[in-house]
Protein backbone atom coordinates (compact mmCIF):
# COMPACT_ATOMS: atom_id res chain seq x y z
CA UNK A 1 0.00 0.00 0.00
CA UNK A 2 1.33 3.75 -0.55
CA UNK A 3 2.23 5.85 2.05
CA UNK A 4 -0.77 7.73 2.61
CA UNK A 5 0.87 10.21 5.42
CA UNK A 6 3.64 11.09 2.52
CA UNK A 7 1.19 11.77 0.05
CA UNK A 8 -1.02 13.81 2.43
CA UNK A 9 2.17 15.85 3.94
CA UNK A 10 3.31 16.97 0.26
CA UNK A 11 3.19 20.83 0.27
CA UNK A 12 0.12 20.58 -2.40
CA UNK A 13 -3.68 21.53 -2.25
CA UNK A 14 -6.10 18.83 -1.38
CA UNK A 15 -7.41 19.17 -4.69
CA UNK A 16 -3.73 17.53 -6.27
CA UNK A 17 -3.67 15.05 -3.41
CA UNK A 18 -6.78 13.66 -3.92
CA UNK A 19 -6.05 13.33 -7.59
CA UNK A 20 -3.07 11.23 -6.91
CA UNK A 21 -5.05 9.37 -4.94
CA UNK A 22 -7.70 8.61 -7.20
CA UNK A 23 -5.50 7.50 -9.99
CA UNK A 24 -3.93 5.08 -7.79
CA UNK A 25 -7.58 3.72 -6.69
CA UNK A 26 -9.63 4.24 -9.96
CA UNK A 27 -12.03 1.60 -8.56
CA UNK A 28 -12.99 4.10 -5.88
CA UNK A 29 -15.43 6.86 -5.97
CA UNK A 30 -13.96 10.20 -5.99
CA UNK A 31 -16.91 10.99 -3.00
CA UNK A 32 -15.82 8.56 -0.94
CA UNK A 33 -12.10 9.57 -0.72
CA UNK A 34 -13.54 13.24 0.00
CA UNK A 35 -15.67 11.76 2.90
CA UNK A 36 -12.69 10.20 3.49
CA UNK A 37 -10.59 12.86 4.21
CA UNK A 38 -13.05 15.17 5.51
CA UNK A 39 -13.80 12.68 8.42
CA UNK A 40 -10.08 12.33 9.26
CA UNK A 41 -10.06 16.06 9.52
CA UNK A 42 -12.81 16.54 11.33
CA UNK A 43 -11.76 13.91 13.53
CA UNK A 44 -8.59 15.75 14.35
CA UNK A 45 -9.87 19.15 14.70
CA UNK A 46 -13.43 19.17 14.35
CA UNK A 47 -14.69 20.88 11.64
CA UNK A 48 -11.34 22.59 9.86
CA UNK A 49 -12.10 24.64 6.39
CA UNK A 50 -9.53 25.99 4.09
CA UNK A 51 -8.83 29.11 6.08
CA UNK A 52 -8.68 27.40 9.47
CA UNK A 53 -6.04 24.99 8.06
CA UNK A 54 -4.03 27.90 6.78
CA UNK A 55 -4.52 29.20 10.51
CA UNK A 56 -3.09 26.30 11.76
CA UNK A 57 0.11 25.93 9.97
CA UNK A 58 0.64 29.56 10.67
CA UNK A 59 0.25 29.09 14.15
CA UNK A 60 2.20 25.58 13.98
CA UNK A 61 4.93 28.39 12.11
CA UNK A 62 5.00 30.66 14.70
CA UNK A 63 5.78 28.07 17.08
CA UNK A 64 8.55 26.53 15.41
CA UNK A 65 10.35 30.25 15.12
CA UNK A 66 9.37 31.05 18.95
CA UNK A 67 11.40 27.28 19.56
CA UNK A 68 14.29 29.04 17.27
CA UNK A 69 14.45 31.94 18.92
CA UNK A 70 14.20 30.15 22.64
CA UNK A 71 16.95 27.88 21.58
CA UNK A 72 18.80 31.09 20.17
CA UNK A 73 18.76 32.99 23.51
CA UNK A 74 19.53 30.21 25.71
CA UNK A 75 23.23 30.10 23.56
CA UNK A 76 23.54 33.99 23.79
CA UNK A 77 24.73 33.24 27.34
CA UNK A 78 22.85 35.95 28.57
CA UNK A 79 24.26 35.62 32.20
CA UNK A 80 27.67 37.16 30.89
CA UNK A 81 25.44 40.26 29.40
CA UNK A 82 23.79 41.24 32.33
CA UNK A 83 26.43 39.90 35.13
CA UNK A 84 29.66 40.93 33.29
CA UNK A 85 29.62 42.88 29.93
CA UNK A 86 27.10 45.68 31.29
CA UNK A 87 28.46 46.02 34.80
CA UNK A 88 31.82 46.33 33.31
CA UNK A 89 31.18 48.68 30.65
CA UNK A 90 29.13 50.83 33.20
CA UNK A 91 32.31 50.84 35.56
CA UNK A 92 34.68 51.95 32.93
CA UNK A 93 32.32 54.95 32.24
CA UNK A 94 32.03 55.63 35.71
CA UNK A 95 36.04 55.64 35.52
CA UNK A 96 36.36 57.76 32.85
CA UNK A 97 34.09 60.41 34.52
CA UNK A 98 36.24 60.54 37.90
CA UNK A 99 39.46 60.61 35.78
CA UNK A 100 38.58 63.07 33.89
CA UNK A 101 37.06 64.71 36.83
CA UNK A 102 40.61 64.42 38.55
CA UNK A 103 42.71 65.88 35.25
CA UNK A 104 40.06 68.75 35.41
CA UNK A 105 40.71 69.90 39.25
CA UNK A 106 44.33 69.65 38.64
CA UNK A 107 44.14 71.92 35.13
CA UNK A 108 41.87 74.25 37.26
CA UNK A 109 44.26 74.17 40.23
CA UNK A 110 46.71 75.40 38.07
CA UNK A 111 44.96 77.98 36.39
CA UNK A 112 44.32 79.37 39.72
CA UNK A 113 48.25 79.78 40.34
CA UNK A 114 48.19 81.80 37.17
CA UNK A 115 45.68 83.21 37.76
CA UNK A 116 47.24 84.33 40.68
CA UNK A 117 50.69 85.21 39.64
CA UNK A 118 49.36 87.45 36.40
CA UNK A 119 47.16 89.69 39.40
CA UNK A 120 50.89 90.63 40.10
CA UNK A 121 51.84 91.48 36.46
CA UNK A 122 50.53 94.84 34.65
CA UNK A 123 50.08 95.74 31.20
CA UNK A 124 49.96 93.41 28.10
CA UNK A 125 51.49 90.30 29.77
CA UNK A 126 48.57 90.69 32.31
CA UNK A 127 45.94 90.81 29.71
CA UNK A 128 47.88 87.71 28.14
CA UNK A 129 48.11 85.79 30.39
CA UNK A 130 44.54 86.08 31.68
CA UNK A 131 43.28 85.71 28.46
CA UNK A 132 44.98 82.37 28.36
CA UNK A 133 43.62 81.43 31.85
CA UNK A 134 40.04 82.25 30.36
CA UNK A 135 40.23 80.27 27.29
CA UNK A 136 41.51 77.18 29.36
CA UNK A 137 38.63 77.87 32.06
CA UNK A 138 35.88 77.62 29.47
CA UNK A 139 37.79 74.48 27.71
CA UNK A 140 37.56 73.34 31.19
CA UNK A 141 33.54 72.95 31.01
CA UNK A 142 33.78 70.23 28.64
CA UNK A 143 33.90 67.89 32.16
CA UNK A 144 30.16 68.78 32.61
CA UNK A 145 28.91 67.94 29.57
CA UNK A 146 30.68 64.50 29.01
CA UNK A 147 30.05 63.71 32.36
CA UNK A 148 26.17 64.21 31.38
CA UNK A 149 26.37 62.58 28.33
CA UNK A 150 28.05 59.49 29.77
CA UNK A 151 25.69 59.42 32.81
CA UNK A 152 23.22 59.42 29.51
CA UNK A 153 24.85 56.08 28.39
CA UNK A 154 25.30 54.53 31.44
CA UNK A 155 20.88 55.01 31.89
CA UNK A 156 20.54 53.45 28.67
CA UNK A 157 22.79 50.55 28.92
CA UNK A 158 21.38 49.90 32.58
CA UNK A 159 17.97 49.59 30.64
CA UNK A 160 18.96 47.59 28.15
CA UNK A 161 20.33 45.28 31.16
CA UNK A 162 16.21 45.57 32.02
CA UNK A 163 15.52 44.19 29.03
CA UNK A 164 17.75 41.36 28.57
CA UNK A 165 16.97 40.59 32.22
CA UNK A 166 13.12 40.40 31.29
CA UNK A 167 13.91 37.94 27.92
CA UNK A 168 16.13 35.30 30.63
CA UNK A 169 13.15 35.47 32.71
CA UNK A 170 10.51 35.41 29.82
CA UNK A 171 12.67 32.52 27.92
CA UNK A 172 14.69 30.68 30.69
CA UNK A 173 17.92 30.71 31.22
CA UNK A 174 21.05 28.93 29.18
CA UNK A 175 20.78 25.26 29.17
CA UNK A 176 23.29 22.94 31.90
CA UNK A 177 26.09 21.59 30.39
CA UNK A 178 27.39 24.64 27.81
CA UNK A 179 30.34 24.15 26.01
CA UNK A 180 33.32 25.21 28.27
CA UNK A 181 35.07 29.07 27.30
CA UNK A 182 38.37 28.17 25.21
CA UNK A 183 41.25 29.72 26.17
CA UNK A 184 42.29 33.33 25.89
CA UNK A 185 44.21 34.36 22.95
CA UNK A 186 46.36 37.13 22.90
CA UNK A 187 43.56 39.14 21.64
CA UNK A 188 41.52 37.96 24.42
CA UNK A 189 44.68 39.96 27.26
CA UNK A 190 44.48 42.73 25.25
CA UNK A 191 42.49 44.47 27.69
CA UNK A 192 43.66 48.02 28.13
CA UNK A 193 43.63 50.05 31.73
CA UNK A 194 42.10 48.28 34.66
CA UNK A 195 39.82 49.94 37.12
CA UNK A 196 41.78 50.93 40.07
CA UNK A 197 40.07 48.81 42.28
CA UNK A 198 40.97 45.72 39.85
CA UNK A 199 44.14 47.26 39.13
CA UNK A 200 48.07 45.86 40.50
CA UNK A 201 50.49 48.09 41.21
CA UNK A 202 54.22 47.48 40.05
CA UNK A 203 55.03 46.35 43.76
CA UNK A 204 51.62 43.40 42.78
CA UNK A 205 53.46 42.64 39.49
CA UNK A 206 56.91 42.61 41.50
CA UNK A 207 55.80 39.88 43.79
CA UNK A 208 54.01 38.34 41.12
CA UNK A 209 57.45 38.24 39.06
CA UNK A 210 59.19 37.07 41.51
CA UNK A 211 56.77 34.10 42.54
CA UNK A 212 57.97 32.68 38.77
CA UNK A 213 61.40 32.46 40.26
CA UNK B 1 24.13 102.76 34.28
CA UNK B 2 27.79 101.24 36.05
CA UNK B 3 27.44 97.74 37.30
CA UNK B 4 27.69 96.90 40.94
CA UNK B 5 30.39 94.33 40.64
CA UNK B 6 30.81 94.12 45.00
CA UNK B 7 27.50 92.85 45.06
CA UNK B 8 26.99 88.95 46.42
CA UNK B 9 26.65 86.51 43.54
CA UNK B 10 25.61 82.98 44.13
CA UNK B 11 26.43 80.28 42.08
CA UNK B 12 24.40 77.41 41.89
CA UNK B 13 25.32 73.58 40.83
CA UNK B 14 25.91 70.12 41.59
CA UNK B 15 29.22 69.51 39.74
CA UNK B 16 32.18 70.82 41.87
CA UNK B 17 34.05 71.53 38.94
CA UNK B 18 31.80 73.69 37.17
CA UNK B 19 31.57 75.71 40.33
CA UNK B 20 34.93 76.34 40.57
CA UNK B 21 35.09 77.29 36.77
CA UNK B 22 31.97 79.81 37.27
CA UNK B 23 33.48 81.34 39.84
CA UNK B 24 37.08 81.80 38.42
CA UNK B 25 35.48 83.36 35.30
CA UNK B 26 33.55 85.68 37.75
CA UNK B 27 36.55 86.59 39.23
CA UNK B 28 38.29 87.46 35.86
CA UNK B 29 35.67 89.96 35.40
CA UNK B 30 36.27 91.26 39.03
CA UNK B 31 32.95 89.89 40.69
CA UNK B 32 35.35 88.40 43.52
CA UNK B 33 31.97 87.63 46.22
CA UNK B 34 30.64 84.98 45.29
CA UNK B 35 29.29 82.01 47.06
CA UNK B 36 27.83 78.35 45.93
CA UNK B 37 25.68 75.58 46.71
CA UNK B 38 25.16 72.55 45.19
CA UNK B 39 21.70 72.28 44.35
CA UNK B 40 18.06 74.13 44.44
CA UNK B 41 17.13 73.49 48.07
CA UNK B 42 20.80 75.12 49.57
CA UNK B 43 20.65 77.68 47.29
CA UNK B 44 17.14 79.07 48.31
CA UNK B 45 18.05 78.47 52.11
CA UNK B 46 21.29 80.88 51.39
CA UNK B 47 19.09 83.30 49.38
CA UNK B 48 16.54 83.47 52.04
CA UNK B 49 19.30 84.23 54.61
CA UNK B 50 21.69 86.09 52.67
CA UNK B 51 21.52 89.72 50.47
CA UNK B 52 22.20 88.33 47.21
CA UNK B 53 22.28 90.61 43.62
CA UNK B 54 22.22 87.97 40.90
CA UNK B 55 21.63 83.96 40.88
CA UNK B 56 23.64 82.14 38.16
CA UNK B 57 21.92 78.44 38.48
CA UNK B 58 22.63 75.13 36.85
CA UNK B 59 19.10 73.34 35.73
CA UNK B 60 19.75 69.81 36.09
CA UNK B 61 20.10 69.23 40.36
CA UNK B 62 18.45 66.89 42.46
CA UNK B 63 16.49 67.44 44.77
CA UNK B 64 15.61 70.52 43.56
CA UNK B 65 16.34 71.52 40.03
CA UNK B 66 16.98 74.80 38.68
CA UNK B 67 13.66 75.57 37.00
CA UNK B 68 12.19 74.68 40.89
CA UNK B 69 14.32 77.10 42.27
CA UNK B 70 13.46 79.63 40.17
CA UNK B 71 10.33 79.11 40.50
CA UNK B 72 10.62 79.28 44.24
CA UNK B 73 12.72 82.39 43.89
CA UNK B 74 9.80 84.14 41.43
CA UNK B 75 7.21 83.29 44.46
CA UNK B 76 9.41 84.75 47.30
CA UNK B 77 8.11 88.60 48.00
CA UNK B 78 11.24 89.59 48.88
CA UNK B 79 13.47 87.51 46.02
CA UNK B 80 11.10 87.67 43.00
CA UNK B 81 12.93 90.52 41.25
CA UNK B 82 16.31 88.42 41.81
CA UNK B 83 18.36 88.58 38.63
CA UNK B 84 18.42 84.97 37.76
CA UNK B 85 20.75 83.73 34.61
CA UNK B 86 20.29 79.90 34.09
CA UNK B 87 23.78 77.97 32.54
CA UNK B 88 22.54 74.76 31.28
CA UNK B 89 23.46 71.49 29.18
CA UNK B 90 19.32 71.53 28.07
CA UNK B 91 18.88 73.29 25.19
CA UNK B 92 15.59 71.91 23.76
CA UNK B 93 13.29 74.95 22.52
CA UNK B 94 10.61 73.58 25.63
CA UNK B 95 13.37 74.18 28.08
CA UNK B 96 14.27 77.50 27.44
CA UNK B 97 10.40 78.25 27.18
CA UNK B 98 9.75 77.07 30.19
CA UNK B 99 12.28 78.55 31.90
CA UNK B 100 11.27 81.81 30.53
CA UNK B 101 7.90 81.31 31.61
CA UNK B 102 9.07 80.77 34.85
CA UNK B 103 10.77 83.97 34.53
CA UNK B 104 14.32 83.53 34.16
CA UNK B 105 16.22 86.30 33.19
CA UNK B 106 18.87 85.18 30.99
CA UNK B 107 19.65 81.76 29.69
CA UNK B 108 22.95 80.56 28.86
CA UNK B 109 24.15 76.92 27.15
CA UNK B 110 26.50 75.15 28.25
CA UNK B 111 29.62 75.08 26.72
CA UNK B 112 29.93 78.66 27.01
CA UNK B 113 32.40 81.25 26.96
CA UNK B 114 33.48 83.83 28.95
CA UNK B 115 32.22 86.15 26.56
CA UNK B 116 28.74 85.27 26.71
CA UNK B 117 28.88 84.69 30.25
CA UNK B 118 29.80 88.61 30.87
CA UNK B 119 27.15 90.28 28.08
CA UNK B 120 24.58 88.18 29.93
CA UNK B 121 25.22 89.22 33.28
CA UNK B 122 25.65 92.89 31.97
CA UNK B 123 22.85 92.87 30.23
CA UNK B 124 20.87 90.99 33.21
CA UNK B 125 22.00 93.80 35.56
CA UNK B 126 21.53 96.39 33.69
CA UNK B 127 17.61 95.55 33.36
CA UNK B 128 17.61 94.63 36.99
Amino acid sequence: MPDIQTETSAPRSLDDRLAVIRSRYPELEPGMVVDVVRAVLGSMQGDLNGPQTSLLAEVEDLGRTIAAAKADIAALRVDDITGNHIPIATDELDAIVAHTATATDQILETCETLDEVGSRLRGKAKAQLQNATTRIYEACSFQDITGQRITKVVAALKTIEQKVGLLVHTFGKGQAGEPPLPLPTDADLMNGPQLPANAMDQSDIDRLMASFD
Amino acid sequence: MPIDKSMNVLIVDDYKTMLRIIRNLLKQIDFNNVDEAMDGTEALGKLRAGNFGLVISDWNMQPMTGLQLLQEVRADTRLKVMPFIMITAESKTENVVAAKQAGVSNYIVKPFNAETLRDKIEKVLAHA
